[in-house]
This record gives C-alpha cells, structure tokens and sequence, in this order.
C-alpha cells in the first residue's frame, strides 16, 4: 500500500494520491466522505425535484399536470430517495465519517476496508432504488419484448406508488398496476446493510481507537451522539432488513406473514417497521444535535453548558427511541397498546427540552459571532423547538386521532427532518468547509442563501400545520370540495411557493460550496474559528495520517473562555 | 495490509495494519464480531417474533402443523450442529496453541458437520414439497441443486483467488468445474434420491396428510399456511447462514494450510468460530420451536 | 510502523494488550457432552407423555432448557465469559430490545377487538 510513512510537506489527503482509481480504492475515511457527500448531494436534488412535482401539483385544486397514480409515484419516490438515500447515510456516513477519527485523534475508522465497502453497498442499494423506479412500459427505446420480461419476471416496471413505508396491504398487492416493490423493498435492504456496517464500524473506532487522554468525560458531543446513532444504525436495522425479507418473501414465494388472505397480520408488519423507523429518525436528527452542540460553543465563545447533561440526554434519546415505535400507529392498534405508548412517547420530550435548555444556556451571555455555521446552528435550536412542541400534540393520543394522516404530521416530520437533519447537515458543512477543503466561502452568499432556505422552509410548513389542522388528508392529489376550500387553496398556494425559495436556497447553499470547493482561492488556516477541539489542531486539509504525530490529550474539549485562550 | 512482495511467503505473524497495534486490531475485530452478531440476533428476532404472534393466535393449527415436521431430522440436524460447534471451538484452541495442522482438521470436520445439516435440511425440504407443503409451485427441484452447486463452486473459487494462494488457484477452479460438471449431469440421479429416518428409525410418528392437505385446497387453511410460511422462511434464513459461516470457515481453512495462525495471530479463526457459533445458537432455539411444541 | 500509539485510557479496554483467554480442553469436552444431554432432556421432556404438562407450560420448559444451551455456548465456547463489560453490554442489549419488541406486539393484537 502506498501509505506514506514520512510526510511529504505540502501534502494533504486531496493531493497525496491522483487519478480516479485511487478514490475509488481508497481507504481513507476522510475520502470515503467525501465519496458520500457528492453521492447524497445528489440524490438530495433529486428527491428534491420530486418533492417540487408534488408540490407544484397541489398548488392549485383539481388535477394540474399529474395523474394520480403519477402523483403517488412521486411523492413515494420524494419519500423513499430522501429517507433511504440522503437523510440516513447523510450526516453519519458524511460528517460521521469525516470528523469521529479526527476528533479523538485516530488515524482511521477501526475497520477501513469495511467502510468502503459500505460505500460501494450503498452504490448498490441506490443503483437498485434508481432501477426501480424507471416507468419501464412507457420507455420509448425498449421493444415489447424485453419490456414484458422486464415488467414480467424481473419485477421491474415503473415506481414504486405505497409511500416509502411500504405498508404491508399496499407493497403486497399484486393486481392492477405493476410496480418494482421488490426491486425497491430489496435497495432498502441493502441500503440498510451499509447502515449496519457503517454503525458498527464507528462503535469499535470510538471503543478502540481514542488518543491517549481521549477519555469518555473528554469526547467531543458530536462523538458522543455519533455512538449514539451507531448504536441505532446496528440494532434497530436488522429488525427493518427482516421485515422488508418478508415482504419480498411473500411478494415472490407467496408465503403468509403479513398478508390477511394467508392468514397474517398487516399490523405485524407496521410494528415490525416502525421499530426500526421511529429509531431510524433519531439515526437522521441526533448527529444534527452533535453538529449544533459543536458549533454553538465556538461561536459563543462559552463552554458547553451541561456536558454531561447533554450527553446523556443524548443516549437518554437513543434509549426511549426504541420503545415508542407505535405511536406512529395509534389509529390501527389496539387501546390498551394505544395508551402505552403514547404514556411512553411523552418520555422522549424529556432529554430533547433538556438538549434545547443546554444549547440556549451556552449561547446566554456568550460573545456570540454570527457565522454562516451559526445562523444555521440557531435556526436549528429555533425549528427544532417547534418540531418538538407539535411532537407532543401527536403524542397524545387523543389529539393524534385527529391529526392522523393529516398535513399536521407532514410539517412536523418536515420541520425535525429538514429543520433538524438537513438544516444540520447544511451547517456542519459550512462549519468544517475550510477542514475538508482546505479553502474559505465567501460569507456573504451563504448568508444570502441562508435567508432563502430560513424564509423559505417556514413559508413551506408552517402552513401545513393549519393545513392540517383544518382536515387536509396527507398525501391526497385533489382538495377540490373539502371543507374550508378556499383556506386550504391560500395555504397550499403559500406552501408551494415557499417550497421554490427553499429549493433555491439549497441549491445556492451547496453550489455556493462547490464553487469554492474547486475555484475558491482563498486557502484556510488551520483553525480559522479558533475552535478547541481536536480536528482544528491538525492542517487544513488533513494530511493521510490526520496527524503528524498521535495527539496527546490532557484537557476537555470546551475549556473556551477560560485559561487556554489567550 | 501486507507487503505484496511477501504476502505469498509462509509468515505467522500478525498482518500489518497502519492504525493501530496488533492486540487493538484483535479486539477491535472481535467487538466488531459481536456487534455484527448482535445484528443478526435481531434479523432473527423479527421472526421470532412473527412466529411468537401467530403461534398464539393460530394456537390448535400450530399445534397441528408442526407434526408435519420430523422432529427426529431435526434432533440430528442439532446433534450435528453442536458437534460442528464443539470442532469449531477446538479449532480456536488449536491456533492459540499455533498448531496449525489441528486447525485444518477441526475446521474441516466443522466444513463437513455443515454439510451434512444442509443434506438433511434438502431432504426434508424434499418431503414437504412431496407431499404439497410448500406454498409455491417449484418444478424441477434438481435445477435448483445444480444452481447451488455452480454458486457454490464460484464462491469457492473466489474465496481462494482472493486469498492469493498460487498453489491452490488451479486444483481449486478444476475442482470447481469438476463439481458443476458432475452435478449436471448426475443432477437427475441425485433428485431421486429419497431419504426419510422414518424408515431407519420406525418409533414415533411423522405423518404427512398428503390427500388432505394440498397446499391451495379448502382444507389447507390461512393458519397453515402461516406456520408454513414462517418454518421456510426461518429454516431458509437459517440454511444461508449456514452456508455463509461455510464459506467464512473455508476461507479460515485455507488461511490454515499457509501455516498463518500463531499464538500471535488467530483472528481470522475466532471470528469464523464465533459466526459459526452464532449459527448454532439459532438453531437451539429454532429447533424446540419448530419441531417440538409447535 | 513501530510507533504506534498506545492506548493508556484507564477504562474497561485497559486489558487489551493480550489476546483472548485459553480454555482448558477438559471444559470444552464438558460442555459438549452436556449440550448433547440437554437436546436429549429437551427431546425427552416434549415427546414423552409423562412430561406433558400442557402446551404452554412445555413451551416454556423447552425455552429455558434452550436458553441454558444458548447460555453454554457463548460463555465457553464463544468465550464470553472473558470477555469485557463492552461485549457483555452488546450481548444483552439486543436481547433485551428483542424483548421490548415482542413485548409491543403482544399487547397489541391479543388485546385488540377486531370487527
């Protein structure tokens, strides 16, 4: 192997090896990230554009340019390429990858051929989603032959149109239309596999690999809800793997486990489902807890308030995750199971409020700097309080009944996923931009485009929530009759054009970061925010090795403010 | 990451690895190991619990289904499990001891043990598909020997090509072509082949309701057709491991005839034990479940 | 290559500078035979009529003798009985989740009035 035991000056992990063959062969976690980031990005517009054809559609009542069938295809193709493909592998398998062996002081993950070939399985799983969502029958270049073996024996044949919960009564049908279930209940699976891989790699790296000095009272936050979020990538996936098998099991061989006609229980299959997929939005949103409780501290110039508190609210979240999975089912489980969990989901309300008092405690009295990474870390704080607070109204049961299926639950998911994850993804890039590249951005047009995506995500769904609250049904492609028309026609006209501005303003974001990424001149200093914790202390961009010597760690990472800075 | 220039020369010490030390490296591998095992507990789980539900709703059809499965097949399927575990873990003991020649014999005897789980489990597969138990209509059970065979031998092959053995490239690809070769053409002899205990062991009682219960008929109802459903897709999840924790412990075996193992370094050998193990543990439970309560 | 880093945390991994524990052959040989006598037992207490307690009382009965066979593999032959509080942890811990899943299924749909 080339790796090169004396430093060459100058070298860095982007320039030490050229040619496409050594990306592709790498081992370097840092590459591997970058791998993932470009990969995401991509299917993050793509999902993007979907979201759009939705949204477009229901700007107006009545049909627009959609049939309906189309209009499921869409909005299960927005689903299941944002969760499946960018919002799970993107700030674990992108910052997650990127940060845990520079932040303890490792040289690499534990298992570096494993975590390419993590990468290259979640190639797999997303060529297997892309496959399966071509609309076959209407391909202008395939013959009628090879299409009805497509369509006929290879179970390919047009997009998937179930939502991307593949609910056991939809994905089990088999008359009517034809759609690739199998092909994209499969890419699930893999895409899954790589999630274990990648949760269990990190487990070992942070159990084996920390500096000398690197104890577990001196972990950065965001290593701290990076374990935290392995530990759910590891456990919780295989229970999803299991249940996708079967559906494919019962799609090919006709074997009965959720399927009433053979005596199973579709239920099963929610339950089975949603013990991985409630889990699975803490995989999405508490690496974006560690990103904002790194970045808060720097631009406040103040040590974390609660360190403690706020890591064990974060394995306090991971916990209480897994045993309220069906309060996503309140309406087709029984009473008593009802009551349960929605007694047990009110737990999780618990470690989140102490998470927020935490991050608005730091920033009090702070000398606080307002950074691109800033903006986005306090608009976190700010719609992630509003996505917790209307959590609470869907865990209550009674409330829930009603909003069920409603577009009260569309923009609470929307405001933790996209207010939380991708807003937090969005400002873990901005904030080690200068560590992965090695260059500066300029700051004015990522404020600019940081009004855009605020402005714009709130006009997007902060109507759906009175949408919602006035009967509009989620995932309907017509409201033409519903009761209270013309509110619902206002606000949904409202929530598509905030979906444009917020488009834009994504799309800016990243392009503003790729321009610079290649053509900025600007180059970084080692430590251009004056952060303390152990990634800064290396040179920007890393070399191979991450460190030029194995960094020996005496202090806490959060000593700002005090007598290490000068 | 071994030197390329010497990784075909007989070394016994652990491979270099540039981030950590050796004795890391062995652990970091092992809790990898069981992290990956705690995984594949839970793969399973979901269909424990499956069966858990539908053995209470389903109670008396259960109860009745599962006399349909011969629990002395399955008594010697465990028996032969537990044995190839046992192998297994003297396998391990061998490379702390750096006796490489043992290992080769365990590993094989655990090869073998595997083999023989997966002969019975064809027959009694054969027998359920006899007698209309199986919910899909396979024809031609025999094509689906020779497509085992052919993936089989190109696994092998593989595993020995990536493991850069010279030695062994060329015997074990004309090995391989051997076996497809053979199966193809003995593939007809080979399905009629019958093997029941029945006929050995004539105690106890497995029947098999043949003109009562055709899979698709009224008789045949959504209950049965549950228990059925679960057993093959337990059982088959079951066989894939088996057959993976095969083709870990071949790989493991041919590390063995390089002499690789020491007292210094024997990962390799603990992590296919432990997978195999992990096999076994399944079966344990999967065996009472299936064979003997229903 | 020599320089590498050690790991001094004072933590549970301190251990790690040796490799797993040796069990004597004597202990693996016990195992085995007792593994083989519990299949029997389990055998012999589903089968026999005498041992016919009811249904749900021998399911409960093969569980537990399963659980003992389960018990004895991974603490001896899979060596977990010298392993660290980590890998005890990542034993128990899906188990447990296992459980809770179980747990959420069952008092579901027996409890539950279907139409």
């Amino acid at each position: 192997m080339a790796h090169s035991e004396t430093h060459v000056e100058g070298t860095n992990y982007l320039n030490c090896q050229k040619g496409i063959w050594s990306w592709m062969t790498t081992l370097d976690h840092k590459r591997i990230s970058l791998m993932y980031l470009f990969t995401i990005s991509f299917f993050f517009f793509f999902g993007g554009l979907a979201a759009l054809v939705v949204r477009t559609e229901l700007f107006a009542a009545g049909a627009q340019f959609l049939t309906p069938k189309q209009y499921n295809n869409f909005f299960t193709i927005h689903g299941v390429v944002m969760v499946f493909l960018f919002i799970v592998p993107g700030i674990p398998a992108v910052m997650g990858n990127f940060l845990l062996p520079l932040m303890i002081g490792a040289k690499d993950v534990a298992f570096p051929r494993l975590n390419l070939l993590s990468y290259y399985i979640y190639l797999i799983g997303a060529a297997m989603a892309v496959i399966s969502l071509m609309p076959i029958e209407s391909l202008p270049f395939i013959n009628q032959s090879f299409s009805d073996w497509l369509v006929h024996t290879a179970g390919l044949g047009g997009p998937v149109d179930t939502g991307w919960t593949f609910y056991a009564p939809y994905s089990l049908a088999k008359s009517g239309t034809h759609s690739a279930v199998i092909w994209m209940t499969g890419a699930a699976f893999v895409l899954g596999f790589s999630s274990i891989l990648t949760g269990l790699n990190f487990i070992v790296t942070v159990h084996k690999l920390r500096a000398p000095g690197m104890t577990w009272g001196r972990l950065p936050v965001f290593v701290w809800a990076t374990y935290a979020t392995a530990i759910i990538q590891t456990l919780a996936t295989p229970v999803v793997g299991i249940s996708l098998l079967l559906v494919i099991m019962e799609r090919v061989f006709g074997v009965g486990i959720f399927d009433p006609t053979l005596g199973g229980d579709p239920i099963l299959y929610s339950h089975l489902f949603w013990f991985y997929s409630h889990p699975v939005v803490y995989i999405m949103v508490l690496p974006a807890f560690g990103v904002v409780g790194e970045i808060l501290p720097v631009f406040s110039r103040k040590p974390i308030f609660g360190y403690k508190m706020v890591c064990g609210a974060t394995f306090g979240i991971a916990l209480i995750g897994f045993v309220v999975w069906a309060h996503h089912m309140f309406v087709s489980i029984g009473d008593t199971a009802a009551y349960v969990f929605s007694f047990l989901t009110f737990f999780v309300a618990v470690p989140t409020a102490v998470k927020v008092f935490n991050w608005v405690s730091t920033m009090y009295k702070g000398s606080i700097s307002f950074n691109t990474p800033m903006l986005y870390a306090m608009a976190f704080v700010f719609l992630f309080m509003i996505a917790g607070t209307t959590g609470i109204y869907l865990a209550t049961l009674a409330v829930d009944v009603f909003y069920h299926d409603t577009y009260f639950v569309v923009a609470h998911f929307h405001y933790t996923m996209q207010g939380g994850a991708v807003i937090g993804l969005i400002a873990a890039l901005h904030f080690w931009f200068p560590k992965m590249t090695g260059k500066m951005y300029n700051e004015t047009v990522s404020k600019i485009t940081f009004v855009l995506v605020f402005v714009g995500f709130n006009l997007t769904f902060l109507p759906q929530f009175v949408l919602g609250m006035k009967g509009m049904p989620r995932r309907y492609f017509d409201y033409t009759g519903l009761e209270n028309f013309d509110l619902l026609q206002t606000l949904h006209a409202t929530s598509t054009i905030g979906a444009y501005i917020n488009a834009l303003g994504y799309f800016l974001a990243l392009v503003n970061l790729l321009y610079f990424f290649v053509f900025g001149k600007t180059k970084a200093p080692a430590n251009p925010f004056n952060s303390l914790s152990l990634e800064w202390q290396t040179q920007s961009p890393p070399i191979h090795e991450n460190f030029a010597e194995t960094p020996i760690v005496t202090e806490w990472t959060y000593g700002y403010g005090t007598k290490k800075e000068a | 990451m071994s030197n390329p220039t010497i990784s075909n020369a007989i070394e016994s010490g652990p491979p270099h690895v540039h981030h950590m030390d050796a004795p890391t490296a062995y652990h970091a591998a092992k809790l990898g190991m069981w992290l990956f095992l705690a995984t594949e507990v839970l793969l399973f789980g979901g269909l424990f619990t499956a069966f858990a539900l539908y053995r209470y709703v389903y109670f008396a059809e259960f109860q009745t289904a599962s006399v349909n499965l011969d629990w002395r097949m399955g008594a010697l399927n465990t028996a032969f499990l537990i044995f190839s575990s046992f192998t297994a873990a003297l396998a391990v003991d061998a490379a702390q001891h750096g006796n490489n020649a043992k290992v080769r014999r365990n590993v094989l005897i655990t090869l073998f043990c595997g083999f023989v789980f997966l002969i019975v489990k064809y027959f009694e597969y054969k027998s359920k598909v006899h007698y209309g138990l199986f919910p899909y209509a396979v024809k031609g059970f025999e094509n689906f020997l020779f497509t085992g065979s052919l993936f089989l031998a190109i696994g092998a092959s593989g595993v020995v090509i990536f493991t850069h053995n010279a030695k062994l490239r060329l015997p074990t690809i004309l090995a391989s072509i051997a076996l497809v070769v053979s199966f193809y053409f003995l593939k007809h002899t080979i399905a009629t082949i019958e093997f029941d205990l029945a006929n050995l062991f004539p105690f106890g009682h497995a029947h098999h309701p043949k003109d009562v219960w055709e899979f698709n008929g009224p008789e045949f109802n959504a209950a049965y057709k549950s228990y059925f459903g679960l057993y093959y897709c337990m059982t088959g999840l079951h066989a894939l491991h088996v057959i993976l924790g095969m083709g870990i412990l071949f790989w493991v075996y041919l590390k063995a005839l390089n002499n690789r193992f020491s007292p210094n370094y024997y990962t390799p050998v603990e992590l296919g034990a432990l997978y195999w193990h992990l096999v076994d543990l399944i079966w344990i439970y999967l065996f009472p479940l299936l064979y003997l309560v229903g | 290559m020599s320089n590498e880093h050690k790991h001094d945390n004072q933590d549970v991994e301190s251990h790690d500078h040796e490799l797993g524990h040796i069990v004597p052959f004597k202990i693996y040989v016990t195992i085995f035979s007792s593994l083989i006598g519990l299949t029997i037992l389990t055998v012999v207490v589903a089968k026999a009529p005498i041992f016919h307690f009811g249904n749900s009382i021998n399911l409960v009965i093969a569980m537990l003798l399963a659980s003992v066979k389960a018990s004895l593999v991974s603490l001896f032959f899979m060596h977990l009985k010298y392993e660290n509080p980590i890998t005890w942890m990542y034993v128990f811990f899906p188990i447990f989740l296992l459980f809770i899943m179980m747990a959420g299924v069952f008092i579901d749909n027996p409890m539950r009035t279907l139409p």
